[in-house]
């Protein structure tokens, strides 16, 4: 009677087995996206959850523990340059990208990779600023990756296999994807990259299943389109206002929201008079169709490349006579509060060092300066061309009420260098330097409260840093710095109270999970990704 | 030929065959080198157009640390020299550009982090416009070299913190190559005006900024005063030398102050101090040595 007692036994085992791997693999569902902060040990798109703050509700770490974080694993990556990927974990598995559009999978509790994938890139590729990815979208069965020859490829959660890979443009003609998609119901949500080629930009939608383009919409409209007027001549065919970092979604309008980059070319407004919608613009999309509810653009006709490409975070103001609020630290040194119902601005507060704008609008806009533009000789402007702030994602912590962003002070002179167009080359029509040797920048992460604009603490870097920014329940704010230290401080008081050396730069944002009831802080910092928890 | 293929010809074909087959193989080397060398040579030389729009490419990517019109900037040498220290030919400057200079803060093509990589075209562009303000017969420095050294480690004190060849001291900046990387006026400036533009030092492969010969005020948890030049430092240490070469490695939380200056730990060097001519008898040594 042995045998068919062991074969019970198998079946049982098996059964058991089966469950467990059931409940550790469950696909992510829209359902579960549109409900990320009810399970705070995943860590399920871009910016933790739809409305792009950067918030985890785990506390096991936190204040009074934070001095005692340990290192638990780290993952080298084997890629050179900027690591700008923000991990995604989904029950015990953690998904990230690296450069030149690699994806792996590893095993949140130890790092142990699963799987690997690379993109075979062509060797023509043209990326702007090293060849970077923000990260991955995770919906159903698979994980998706925008690449630097422009596709958007499905990869098998299990495997890494490649289920679909759709083309969206022209390589060769200067676009590409780095940023982290967005998945919203069953569409990937996509936005170009390649302001500095003079693309045209766009905002595309795939069909998650099949990859299948859905909609696209053009940043830059088209003849007989609304905002067409403000191009001057033929200047909207390589209008640019790209769209390279990750949007938010709100489930009660069904609105996504999505910022755009600078018009091209970056540096220079001769040759595209006029506004240049919708570049540098926060563009409120329907979901379903792609088509636009309402814009707001925070720098009109662009000409020190300052991509408004910030998260945009969803803030609902309670105190505030309920408000719908969508709030942008935004790379011109102003921080924007919105309705999001209606696209109009509710404020604008200088974050950082300014000198461009000292005038609002009748809308409370901040308007330029007669003298801001670059010159032959070269003209000094505040903040200089890579801005207040930048790609680094930014976070707000509910039960502060303050939004946390990496800001800092630095002028440039910018003098101007005309290129003519050519498809595929750089287009920026300027040149940039720091302004001042004696002083040349200042970097910090910022605490400002959203409904006043005043900024409550500031923590100065030794340098500025390109981190990213996390909040947690447990009253913690994570950031990175440019001498490879993770830090955590005080969300209240900005007071450092640990930080561990990492060895190399920090390019990317924090993230935070859990496995088996273990709280873990997770960032990527030169060529590797770590995990931190307590000991 | 390869020893393999050599040994492979040798077992498998005729001794004319294999002669005759050597033949076309050595051909066919000469042929790709010709070729190789063809396209090496810069396509655009001498046209005023590709200057033009190199002019333009090296401002975008070039003038940051070698200078609106290429004269040299605080950071990079003046590439008007004829006499370049790391290249001669245009190929030579294609290879630099594209691939970076090892050792030194020139970075490869592309991986400057903040603009876009040239094309071929660009970069050969930015060569014919190099080509076209360079000054072919440079003068030749005004001072002495021979003097200039008798005062780098004499009266002038240069040595007691910067090293030349091996020789000098450890506090400043090292200052062998200093005279054929930086301009003429930037060495002079920087003797003269040691603070406006503080030297760059450490620069670590993944950060944007290099650090810089601050000089940092510490006192330490005894009550110890040292004053050094920062090696480097992030938001929790520092790492510094004092006059007498000590170095120190210290956590700030430890620290009963700590503060730092741009004002460079060098004094300044104003003419009743040093003079021109010796200034310049300094400049002309430092030249020498860089340009060997």
């Amino acid at each position: 009677m042995t045998g068919p007692r062991i074969v019970v036994s198998l079946w049982i085992v098996s059964l058991a087995c089966g469950l467990v791997a059931t409940q550790a693999r469950g696909q992510v569902t829209f359902e579960r996206l549109l409900n990320a902060g009810k399970e705070p040990q995943n860590w399920l798109t871009y910016s933790g959850d739809y409305s792009g703050r950067r918030f985890s509700a785990l506390d096991q770490v936190n204040v009074t523990n934070a001095h005692s974080l340990v290192a638990k694993w780290v993952y080298q990556t084997g890629a050179t340059g900027k690591l700008e990927t923000t991990p995604l974990v989904v029950d015990g598995i953690l998904y990230a990208s690296a450069q030149d559009d690699r994806a792996f999978a590893l095993e949140a509790r130890t790092g142990r990779p699963i799987w690997m994938y690379q993109h075979q890139l062509p060797g023509d590729i043209r990326p702007c600023c090293g060849r970077v990815n923000r990260g991955l979208a995770i919906l159903g069965d698979k994980v998706f990756l925008g690449t630097l020859d422009a596709h958007v490829i499905a990869l098998d959660t299990k495997t890494g296999n490649v289920i679909w890979d759709a083309v969206a443009a022209d390589y060769q003609k200067g676009y590409s994807f780095t940023v982290a998609p967005l998945a919203v119901k069953n569409l990937v949500v996509i936005g170009v990259s390649g302001g500095e080629y003079g693309v045209r930009g766009f905002i595309d939608a795939y069909d998650a299943a099949t990859g299948a383009r859905k909609w696209r919409f053009y940043t830059v409209p088209g003849p007989g389109e609304p905002g067409h007027e403000t191009w001057e001549g033929d200047s909207w065919k390589i209008g640019g206002a790209p769209a390279w970092n990750t949007g938010t979604y709100d489930a009660a309008t069904n609105q996504i929201f999505w910022p755009t980059g600078n018009p091209s070319p970056s540096n220079r407004g001769e040759g595209r008079a006029g506004d240049n919608l919708y570049s540098n613009t926060l563009l409120a999309l329907n979901a379903d169709t792609g088509k636009m509810n309402w814009y707001f653009q925070f720098t009109k006709h662009d000409e020190h490349d300052w991509d408004a490409t910030q998260v945009p975070v969803i803030i609902d103001s309670g105190g505030d006579s309920g408000k719908h609020l969508i709030a942008q630290a935004n790379r011109n040194g102003f921080f924007y509060v919105i309705d999001r119902t209606t696209g109009k601005l509710i404020s604008a507060s200088a974050y950082g060092k300014i000198t461009w704008s000292d005038t609002k609008d009748a809308e409370g806009r901040p308007v330029a300066n007669k003298n801001a533009s670059p010159t032959l000789e070269g003209h000094t402007v505040c903040p200089g061309a890579l801005g207040t702030t930048n790609f680094m994602a930014p976070t707000y912590d509910p039960q502060t009420a303050l939004f946390y962003v990496t800001a800092r002070d630095q002028c440039d002179t910018f003098s101007t260098a005309p290129q003519p167009y050519e498809a595929g080359h750089a287009y920026y029509g300027s040149a940039y330097f720091p302004s001042d040797e004696a002083e040349p920048y200042r970097g910090f992460l910022k605490a400002i409260d959203p409904a006043t604009g005043e900024i409550k603490w500031t923590f100065e870097h030794t340098s500025p840093t390109w981190s990213g920014v996390l909040a947690t329940a447990g009253a913690l704010v994570f950031t990175g710095d440019a001498e490879g230290n993770f830090i955590a401080l005080d969300a209240a008081s900005g007071k450092a109270l640990w930080h561990f050396q990492m060895g190399g730069a920090v390019y990317a944002a924090p993230m935070a999970f859990a496995v088996d009831g273990k709280e873990y802080v997770a960032i990527a910092a030169g060529s590797a990704v770590y995990a931190f928890g307590l000991p | 030929m390869p020893l393999i293929l050599r040994q492979c010809l040798r077992r498998r074909f005729s001794r004319p065959l294999a002669a005759f087959l050597q033949l076309t193989w050595f051909l066919l080397i000469a042929y790709a080198t010709a070729v190789g060398a063809a396209d090496d040579r810069n396509p655009l030389a001498n046209d005023p157009k590709a200057a033009k729009a190199g002019e333009y490419e090296f401002r975008i990517n070039c003038a940051l640390c070698h200078g609106l019109g290429a004269h040299g900037g605080g950071r990079g040498p003046d590439l008007t020299r004829a006499q370049k220290k790391h290249v001669h030919s245009d190929e030579e400057m294609f290879q630099v550009i594209s691939n970076g200079i090892p050792g030194t803060v020139m970075p490869a093509n592309g991986t400057n982090g903040q603009g876009v990589g040239m094309t071929d075209e660009e970069i050969w562009q930015i060569i014919t416009y190099i080509r076209s303000v360079e000054v072919k017969a440079p003068a030749k420095p005004a001072g002495s070299a021979a003097r200039g050294k008798d005062l780098f480690y004499g009266d002038a004190n240069c040595s007691l913190c910067h090293m030349v060849e091996g020789k000098g001291g450890r506090l400043g900046p090292e200052l062998t190559a200093v005279g054929g990387s930086r301009t003429r006026e930037a060495i002079i400036d920087s003797v003269r005006n040691p603070s406006r533009r503080l030297a760059w030092g450490l620069t670590e492969a993944t950060k944007e900024f290099p650090q810089e010969y601050e000089t940092i005020t510490v006192v330490t948890a005894d009550g110890k005063e040292i004053k050094g030049a920062a090696l480097n430092e992030d938001n929790f240490s520092v790492q510094m030398m004092d006059t007498n070469e000590q170095i120190y490695l210290l956590e700030k939380d430890k620290l009963l102050s700590f503060k730092k200056s741009r004002e460079s730990m060098m004094p300044k060097y104003n003419p009743d101090i040093l003079s021109d001519k010796d200034l310049e008898d300094i400049v002309a040594y430092l030249t020498n040595v860089g340009t060997k």
